[in-house]
């Protein structure tokens, strides 16, 4: 039973890693910039999907630690990308009326 | 005869869950990589990639038993679960506030190895240029 849990988890992770293969083609070829935002975004999910699934096919419990710290990444990543793409500088508070809101077009 | 049997119980529900789970990140890869539109590639990727990792997360949980492991396997499914829909929709706020345009009409995704037809753009008009931007720059 350890064996077929271990062909389990090696056969999820090779079908992980040919999703990310195919959102490496939506990175590169993205025609607009909030699709590749979204690639890499979605990327990352798969990334600690990965971890997670590499680090029980190892036996080590390292790599989920790695694995939080990467979602936590990821989304604090995003999220800041997406504001320099919004106001072209992070040095901006974000609550309303702070005196820093972007002329109306 | 008792372990053995509940050997097979975790292995099989382990199994149903990272199978769903493979399959609904697969799906979700193929949609961003085809659908023919930001928001609907947007579609495709929130969602599976939301019960996709839970459901992945889940069959680990099951293969780990009782342990600090599935503990902190809870702790990255509870971070996913509350990360991943706030992440798409700030990326979708950003591209509407950006003014990105959906496609409408119909669509028919390209068959792979058909060439497809090609189109000739028509040359710009110089003249028509500047009064556009002036246009623009009044308004």
């Amino acid at each position: 039973m350890e064996t077929s849990l271990y062909y389990l988890n090696v056969g999820s992770a090779m079908f992980l890693l040919i999703g990310m293969a195919l959102l490496l083609g939506r990175l590169l070829s993205g025609p607009t910039l909030y699709d590749r935002v979204l690639a890499v975004n979605s990327f990352g999910t798969k990334t600690v999907l990965f971890l997670a699934v590499f680090s029980l096919i190892i036996g080590r419990q390292d790599g989920i630690d790695i694995a939080i710290l990467y979602a936590l990444m990821n989304f604090i990543a995003t999220i800041a990308v997406l504001k320099f793409f919004r106001y072209s500088s992070l040095d901006i508070s974000m609550e309303r009326g702070s005196g820093s809101e972007e002329k109306a077009p | 005869m008792n372990a053995e049997l509940l050997q097979w119980i975790q292995f099989s529900v382990s199994a149903i869950f990272l199978v769903g789970g493979v399959f609904f990140v697969i799906a979700g890869a193929v949609g961003v990589l085809r659908l023919p539109d930001f928001y609907t590639r947007m579609h495709a990727a929130g969602m599976t990639d939301t019960l996709g990792a839970e459901m992945i997360l889940l069959g680990l949980i099951v293969q780990a038993g009782l342990s600090q492991t599935s503990l902190k396997l809870t702790l990255i499914a509870f971070l996913l679960f509350l990360t991943s829909p706030t992440a798409t929709h700030a990326v979708v706020g950003a591209a509407h506030h950006a003014k990105l345009k959906p496609k409408l009409g119909k669509y028919r995704a390209p068959v792979p190895g058909e060439v497809p037809p090609v189109k000739i753009a028509p040359k710009p008009k110089l003249k028509a240029k500047p009064k556009a931007r002036t246009k623009k720059k009044a308004k």
